[in-house]
């Protein structure tokens, strides 16, 4: 099951290495915990399509915690958005691919974002919009386990159960790691799922979000919470740094990190499974 | 008729004729006057509680998506409270949202200090392409409304909410980007914004009859600030005043001083001077604050002496 979406998931994880590998330094460990789910999204659930990227009624992708970017760009450029060659331009003075994502720079991003908790409600604002126009669209969203911590994430769910936003599904990546130190270390945030619960919101818990099959099953899961009166959110338990060993073995240090080429390199082919 | 019914019945107007135009609001709706529309708008308006910042950013989001957002509080939780809302969400990302912030300055009243924004306009000019915008009379709003709504970008709307005298024709012609010269003279320019131009308007009579004739511009825009208005009046009177309901600090002086800095022209404030504000009624608040007709007189001589 799902084998073709294993190996869009390597293509994925690769590119991202090459990009950050190329550049030599980047947020590594929060954009390898949430390939998987980029690739569900892109290339099996989301209604959009590369050729117009800005089609009235298309579903969104809002990617909140913005240091992602890497991932989502690589995930673009396999969907066909644009050359996976402009990948390397990651980081570079004048390139469309800024470290954070930009709605204004990056064909196929939604939303500019970066400081955290802001582009989660900048996604309840979309599903707002949606509903109004009444398009059908499915408002897909991703927060990290550390942006939790931001207060505005909290005002954004009282706000979306508020109104009755189903068609807004939200996703933690829940990897546990922040800057300074585990996420329970730093300020905890458990139970995530019982406070979601709280603030009115179907929850999903995924126990291996980097598997693809569970990914795969939690966002069918997710969608038939579409009509329920409830936005839904998907609690994925990640990895930092998932399917590098080193990167994962670095914990909290993973988050943005020196990579060398030759380590990308030695990193694509552990993930080939080549090494 | 107060400011805040004229902002209600334009935005009202705005919003019968565009259903993207929406309105967010963060519980203050009564204040600002716009409780009456919800019936109205039902689609609309929307209450986004006591949560600024997620009101910023979900007008972002509601602007990302073609509609055309207005959101309201009073000044400071509509510029210093959402500040980085407004820089990423709304500036940075390009988001066409308005943003009204009313009770400006001391018109706080009886609010006081932790209502009474002295540095809203010093917090905001900062932010790229952000315009600011503050409104003097009711002829001034109802000629701006459409206009601010169909600018495509972000604006502050520093807006007074009770009822302010005329100081415009009924015939006024409204362009976002010029000040309006109020009254023509050699002695001395006066760049006001908001509340206090009538107060202006009266000192420069006043002053007249001494034999000092005033420059009187209406800075309605301080950002982008009419920079050829202000130095083509500086530069024929030789000598300036600002006249702010604002800390001197970042507001209408800075933005002055920042455009006549090349000039060599003395440049003179009345505004609050880098205080907070307290309780009180607006004549005991222009007293303490020292924006009052008398002050602007005596400042405006101070300012025509050091010539």
């Amino acid at each position: 099951m799902n084998e073709n979406l294993r190996e869009i998931a390597k293509d994925i994880r690769c590119d991202v290495l090459t990009c950050i590998g190329h550049l030599g330094v980047g947020h590594i460990g929060g954009c390898l915990s949430v390939v998987e789910l980029l690739t569900v999204l892109y290339f099996e659930e989301m209604n959009i399509d590369p050729k117009e990227p800005k089609k009235a009624g298309r579903d969104r992708f809002i990617c909140s915690k913005g240091h992602a970017g890497p991932a989502v760009y690589a995930t673009l450029a396999n969907r066909g958005y644009f050359d996976k060659k402009e990948l390397l331009t990651l980081n570079q003075g004048g390139t469309n691919l800024p470290s954070h994502c930009d709605m204004n720079r990056t064909i196929g991003i939604d939303m500019t974002t970066g400081s955290l908790g802001q582009g989660f409600s900048c996604a309840v604002g979309v599903a707002l919009g949606s509903k109004l126009e009444n398009d059908g669209a499915t408002i897909y969203t991703l927060i990290g386990d550390g942006e939790s911590q931001e207060g505005q994430i909290w005002e954004a769910a009282m706000f979306a159960a508020s109104k009755k936003l189903d068609n807004l599904i939200a996703f933690t990546d829940y990897n546990k790691l922040q800057i300074d130190g585990t996420v329970e270390e730093v300020n905890g945030i458990a139970p995530l799922d019982e406070k979601w619960r709280a603030f009115g919101w179907n929850v999903i818990d995924v126990e291996d979000g980097n598997d693809i099959d569970e990914v795969s099953a939690a966002v069918k899961h997710a969608k038939l919470g579409i009509g329920s009166g409830k936005p839904t959110m998907v609690i994925l338990n990640t990895k930092k740094g998932c399917g590098v060993k080193w990167i994962e073995d670095l914990g909290t240090a993973n988050h943005n990190t020196n990579v060398t080429e030759e380590q990308a390199k030695a990193a694509i082919l552990e993930i080939r499974g080549e090494a | 008729m107060e400011m805040r019914a004229i902002y209600a019945e334009c935005l009202a107007k705005l919003m019968e004729a565009d259903k993207h135009v929406v309105l967010l609001d963060a519980d203050l709706a009564k204040a600002s006057g716009t409780i009456k529309l919800r019936e109205r708008f039902k689609d609309q308006i929307f209450d986004c509680g006591v949560a600024e910042q997620n009101m910023a950013s979900i007008a972002a989001g509601l602007s990302s998506y073609g509609f055309r957002p207005w959101i309201e509080s009073f000044t400071p939780f509509a510029s210093r409270r959402i500040c980085d809302q407004v820089a990423i969400s709304i500036a940075y990302a390009k988001q066409n949202v308005k943003i009204v912030g009313t009770d400006p300055g001391i018109s706080a009243e009886l609010n006081g200090g932790t209502h009474m924004s002295m540095e809203d306009i010093g917090v905001l000019r900062s932010i790229p392409e952000l315009v600011i915008f503050e409104p003097v009379d009711g002829v001034q709003l109802r000629a701006a409304m459409p206009v601010l709504n169909e600018y495509p970008g972000a604006v502050y709307v520093r807006l007074f909410r009770k009822e302010l005298p005329d100081v415009f024709p009924e015939d006024y012609k409204f362009d976002l980007f010029k000040a309006d010269t109020l009254k023509e003279g050699a002695d001395l320019s006066i760049f006001v914004s908001g509340m206090l131009t009538k107060d202006v308007l009266d000192a420069a009579e006043a002053l007249e009859k001494e034999g000092i004739s005033c420059d009187v511009l209406n800075i309605h825009t301080i950002k982008p600030i009419d920079r050829e208005a202000v130095i083509a009046s500086a530069g024929k009177t030789r000598a300036v005043l600002t006249v702010e309901n604002h800390n001197i600090i970042g507001g209408l002086h800075s933005a002055v001083l920042e455009a006549l800095a090349e000039e060599k022209i003395p440049v003179k404030a009345v505004g609050v001077m880098d205080r907070f504000g307290e309780v009180g009624k607006l004549p005991y608040l222009r007293e303490v604050t020292g924006l009052t007709k008398e002050n602007i007189i005596k400042t405006a001589k101070e300012a025509v002496a050091l010539k």
